[in-house]
């Protein structure tokens, strides 16, 4: 019995073990919940935590004489909390808000389905209507005692003070999942700049944004600021922009492309800043704002005239004449031609066969007459002997290679890199271009028409006004930008820095007086005028599937020139049509700063000038 | 006159116990501060309105209580053990006529403004009355009419506490066959007990996970058929004599089983379940005709053993299936695994592991937890009171609590076995048998590891009748410890 008593009492170790094992287990159990785990602890904090952001204004955009064109302004979504709007009288809330029963029910619905609406729950705010304005909110907010579980939000959207300046100024829309992966600042339901200058300067506008931290309960019910806010962060404000745009030549400038498919760029040339972009067919910036903005944009990506392509920077078009002034600064550069050398032209290029046709003008002629009265022959003969000089240039390939990099020098066939989103770079063809194109044989003369910037030549509207920023600078351009200044913040010094051509500025001199001779008695003698000096040239481009591109190049005043300029309007026949004209309107209103009376009839005249028939867009949204 | 004869009550009266108690008291209280804290409204502790005001009530009272038994005589427990179980047996019954239902549990009766629950205070009753009844002189555990009778004592509180809708309580009952243990009871008893939660636990959690990536395979099934095999051959290594062919029977049946895994990963995919329960069969027809041969009825048991664990673990789906209430099936399949749900009934236990987790080492500090206090966690402040430990205090205040109650639940051992008589000892392991089940149930349900059974965490969880309830559990046996040097005495 007593051996049996002692066999038992053992028995306590095993009961005391148990307890040993069972308590060590849990430690164990313990140690890797708590100690070797942090999702835990995040999850704990996405529980409890609500991080509420504070976003931080906009900043806003002026042009270059302060005008202001981009402000906030407050809109209004409507807030619901499902568990607290029963007994609403549904019919009167629809009437408030201008609805339909029908509209109201669908969106309850869309809000209570949790797969589209991943973040909802019944005891918080979810979102009813979104960018209502003051106007539209009014009759509801009148009345929101009538309405319990119903809540107005402010938000803060832009609102552009002119309908012009579309393409430049862009528009914010909410970031979409592809800005969310690229950049973690983002989150859903953010704003981010889409287009234009609101796009390409976001991370100056947009501000760094604040944070509160709340807390919340297992209802979503907000219980106070976690530790008095002392983890909280204010969001710091967008920096303002001011744009070299001046807005009273931007509008000039839309008013004169109405009714014309084209653009207008105009660049100061000692500073590079661009002084208006009109790209026609344009439309008002407030559609792109508030409720409206999905289905304006559907609108407007459906125009057959393309509305939302911004044709200065996009629109890659066969420069034409405009292009000989490039063709002959490489030329007198090579020493192909000097000054005084002189090409025949009996009524165009002939040789071997091959006939580039000319209009009648007296021959032979030196390269400033040629320039003036735009002359293919003279380019075609200087072309046909820069390729054909095997002296310089061992092959054809070496020529059009050297030929190459002095278009690259003067701003052609890349990118200039303005500081607008989607900027095309353009063509010039290089050798191993013509030799895929045919087959390794080619000479200077199979490609002539690249002299006369037609054939594979292409150039957006900005590298032509460039071209006559450079002319007008002799010799060089500074890259060319719409933002000339952000506060506090330095410009990109790309847009400080002077950018020299491969060509001489005593050549350049040459190439001002052709182009000045072509004011006075040549091509552009509508742009002609005793106020100031102007220099230009004509550009007639020819346009297979349709008529010739009417374009203008030129700058003024011929010493120390404040403004260069190109016209191009797609289909507007003779480069004096509407290229001179528009450009000589547009250079007056930015040097003198106004049209002189006869000027502006001029202008009213090409304003109801229609190419096609536009339609026209306004903001049918608030005001 | 007495304390001139033995030595004082507070001489005798075993301080480390009381000293264990104090902190588990205080920290509790501040669990239930951290548990019931709002952030809204810093509120003062000491409010009543608060649950944390209300415990210092509960705390001062128990405080009095054992004061009260400490200095009552300690035989007079023994005497009156069997009116108190008859007592109680009585109010149990006729609480669930008496009570109303709160939350689906009958187990509650109002007097005045407060309510109490019976069932908490049942179980020292019940303690006093097993120990009374084992205490008596010709008790004997292996007499199938002591051991009967014993167990009828247990499991009829039992059975009045299911009535009254609360499984919870009524489980606690089932540590009293600890004690037994130690008391004679059989070790295959409690050890086929546990083999059947384990053949329970894992059948059901595994069933349809693949085992090895053989899609035939169900790992649950699998793997029980091979826990009965090990079984079998351990009890054949320590029940029978050694002999050869036993070793070879050993052998044979784990090659066997290895060999049909590998036939079943790399030629042909197949059940090995059915071979397993080929192997059962042979080795269980062997035993029995072993134990014919010899005479020797161990063979016997083990193939019995056999037969009823597979017999077990076959039916355990019906049971799950059939024979558990919905909730009850529901927490089960949570707690394996087996539903994923986490707003339904696994979310108590996901929020109580986020809780924990998130407190990290040293904890978010006093009052400073998120989960808890934003009502992330429910029963926040009774049974899942363990996470406003994790949380506040981490895995440092964690393991201090824990090494608390695992040195009360030694002591009380130490305590047990220092007692002269059978009367202090039984009633000292079922105390510590009490306290060691619930402390397992409840924090091993907090932490994920056992079924969520709603019983309290002793010291921690909000209510009076808990608190009570232990504070007598554990007082008495303190009194009648003091009583152990005048009993030497005589």
């Amino acid at each position: 019995m007593s051996n049996q008593e002692y066999q038992l009492e053992k028995r306590k170790y095993v009961l005391g073990g148990v307890a040993i094992c069972i308590i060590l287990v849990f430690i164990v159990r313990l140690f890797f919940l708590q100690l070797m785990s942090e999702d835990f602890k995040q999850n704990a904090d996405s529980n409890a935590f609500l991080k509420r952001v504070q976003y931080p204004a906009r900043g806003a955009i002026t042009d270059r004489n302060g005008d202001l064109l981009v402000y906030n302004q407050p809109a209004f979504d409507i807030m619901v909390v499902m568990t607290e709007q029963k007994g609403v009288d549904t019919l009167d809330l629809c009437r408030c808000l201008g609805i339909t029963p029908q509209q109201y029910e669908k969106r309850m619905e869309e809000i209570k389905n949790r797969r589209r609406n991943p973040g909802y729950s019944p005891y918080t705010q979810q979102l009813f209507m979104n960018q209502l304005s003051v106007s539209e909110i009014s009759s509801f907010q009148e009345k929101m005692f009538l309405f319990p579980g119903f809540y107005i939000q402010k938000r803060s959207i832009r609102q552009y003070q002119y309908p012009y300046a579309a393409h430049v100024l862009g528009d914010v829309g909410e970031a979409d999942p592809d800005d969310i992966e690229a950049d973690k600042y983002y989150q859903r339901g953010d704003y981010i700049g889409k287009q234009g200058v609101e796009r390409s300067y976001e991370t100056a506008l947009r501000g760094i944004k604040g944070s509160e931290i709340l807390l919340r309960d297992a209802r979503g019910r907000i219980k106070g600021k976690y530790q008095n806010g002392k983890f909280d962060q204010a969001p710091i404000p967008g920096r303002n922009l001011t744009l070299s745009i001046d807005i009273k030549l931007q509008a000039l400038g839309e008013r004169l492309m109405k009714g014309k498919r084209g653009s207008i760029v105009a660049i100061e040339p000692s500073t590079g800043e661009i002084l208006c972009m009109v790209s026609s067919p344009t439309y008002d910036p407030r559609m792109t704002v508030g409720r409206q903005r999905g289905k304006n944009h559907l609108l407007l990506s459906r125009d057959p005239n393309k509305p939302l392509l911004n044709r200065s920077i996009m629109g890659q078009y066969p420069p034409g004449s405009t292009f000989k002034t490039s063709q002959a600064l490489t030329f007198l550069q090579e020493g192909i031609i000097t000054p005084s050398t002189a090409f025949p032209c009996t009524h165009g290029f002939h040789f071997r066969g091959l006939t580039v046709g000319c209009h009648p003008h007296g021959a032979p002629i030196p390269v400033i007459p040629a320039i003036g009265t735009s002359c293919n022959s003279f380019f075609c003969w200087g072309l046909y002997y820069m390729f054909g000089n095997r002296k310089k240039y061992p092959t054809v390939q070496d020529a059009m290679t050297r030929w190459k990099d002095y278009m690259v020098s003067m701003g052609f066939g890349y990118k200039l890199g303005v500081d607008l989103p989607g900027e095309k770079r353009g063509l010039i063809p290089n050798a191993p271009f013509y030799d895929k194109a045919y087959r390794g044989s080619w000479n200077g003369l199979t490609v002539i028409s690249i002299s006369i910037g037609q054939g594979e030549v292409n150039l957006t509207p900005l590298q032509i006004a460039n071209l006559g920023a450079t002319i007008a600078n002799r010799g060089y351009y500074i890259t060319p930008h719409i933002v000339k200044e952000i506060q506090g913040e330095k410009l990109d010094t790309a847009y400080t820095r002077k950018n020299w051509t491969m060509t001489e500025p005593k050549h350049y001199e040459t190439v001002v007086q052709g182009m000045r001779k072509a004011v006075v008695d040549g091509t552009c003698r509508g742009a002609n005028t005793t106020m100031y000096e102007v220099c230009g040239k004509t550009g007639t481009a020819q346009n297979p599937h349709g008529k010739d591109h009417s374009a203008f190049m030129g700058f003024a005043p011929m010493e120390n020139p404040q403004i260069a300029i190109c016209v191009y309007v797609e289909n507007g026949e003779w480069g004096a049509t509407y290229g001179v004209p528009l450009g000589a309107l547009m250079m007056e209103q930015y040097i003198n700063g106004k049209l002189s009376p006869a000027s502006m009839e001029k202008a009213a005249l090409f304003e109801n000038r229609h190419i096609y028939t536009p339609t026209i867009y306004t903001a049918n949204e608030i005001k | 006159m007495k304390s001139n004869k033995t030595p004082g009550i507070l001489q005798s009266l075993d301080w480390f116990t009381i000293i264990i108690y104090i902190a588990l008291l205080a920290m509790g209280w501040m669990s239930i501060c951290g548990a019931s804290y709002d952030f809204d409204q810093a509120g003062n502790f000491l409010d009543f309105s608060t649950r944390s005001g209300m415990q210092i009530v509960w705390i001062a009272s128990s405080l009095v209580l054992g004061t009260v038994i400490l200095s009552t005589d300690d035989r007079w427990f023994e005497s009156l053990s069997y009116i108190i179980y008859i007592g109680f047996l009585v109010l149990l019954f006729v609480t669930p006529l008496l009570a109303r239902d709160i939350k689906g549990s009958m187990s509650w009766i109002k007097i005045g403004t407060f309510s109490i629950q019976p069932a908490e205070f049942a179980k020292f009753g019940t303690a006093l009355c097993v120990a009374k009844l084992m205490g008596t002189y010709d008790f004997n555990m292996s007499k199938w009419k002591d051991f009967i009778l014993c167990s009828l004592v247990i499991l009829i509180p039992m059975a009045l506490i299911i009535k009254q809708k609360e499984t919870g309580s009524a489980l606690v009952y089932l540590s009293f066959f600890l004690m037994m243990y130690r008391q004679g009871m059989p070790g295959c008893i409690l050890f086929t007990g546990v083999a059947a939660v384990a053949y329970f636990v894992v059948g059901i959690r595994f069933a349809d996970a693949p085992l090895w990536e053989i899609p035939v395979i169900s790992m649950g099934k699998s793997v029980v058929l091979f826990l009965v095999q090990l079984f079998m051959c351990g009890m054949l290594y320590i029940y029978t004599p050694r002999t050869p062919s036993m070793y070879k029977l050993a052998g044979y049946s784990i090659a066997a089983t290895a060999a049909a895994l590998l036939l079943s990963k790399f030629v042909y995919p197949f059940d090995i379940a059915w071979v397993q329960l080929g192997i059962c069969a042979y080795t269980v027809l062997y035993l029995l005709y072993v134990s014919l041969r010899d005479r020797l009825i161990n063979y016997f048991y083990i193939a019995l053993f056999a037969i009823g664990s597979v017999s077990f673990f076959y039916s355990t789906n019906y049971v799950l299936n059939n024979v558990l209430e919905p909730h009850q099936q529901t927490r089960i399949r949570v707690l394996l695994g087996l539903e994923d749900d986490p707003r339904g009934a696994g979310y108590n236990v996901i929020q109580a592991k986020i809780a924990i987790g998130s407190g990290g080492l040293q904890g978010k500090g006093f009052l400073n937890g998120t989960q808890t206090k934003l009502k992330y966690v429910p029963e926040q402040d009774t049974d899942f009171i363990f996470c406003t430990v994790g949380e506040e205090e981490g895995f440092i205040g964690c393991t201090i609590v824990l090494t608390l109650f695992l040195c009360l639940i030694l002591r009380l051992i130490h305590l047990a076995e220092r007692q002269p008589y059978v009367f202090g000892r039984v009633y000292g392991y079922c105390v510590m048998s009490v306290f060691l089940f619930h402390v397992f149930i409840n924090v091993g349900m907090v932490l994920g590891l056992t079924p969520v059974i709603g019983i309290p965490l002793p010291f921690f969880s909000y209510g009076g009748s808990s608190l009570w309830g232990f504070t007598i559990l554990l007082f008495i046996m303190l009194r009648i410890d003091i009583g152990r040097n005048r009993l030497k005495r005589k």
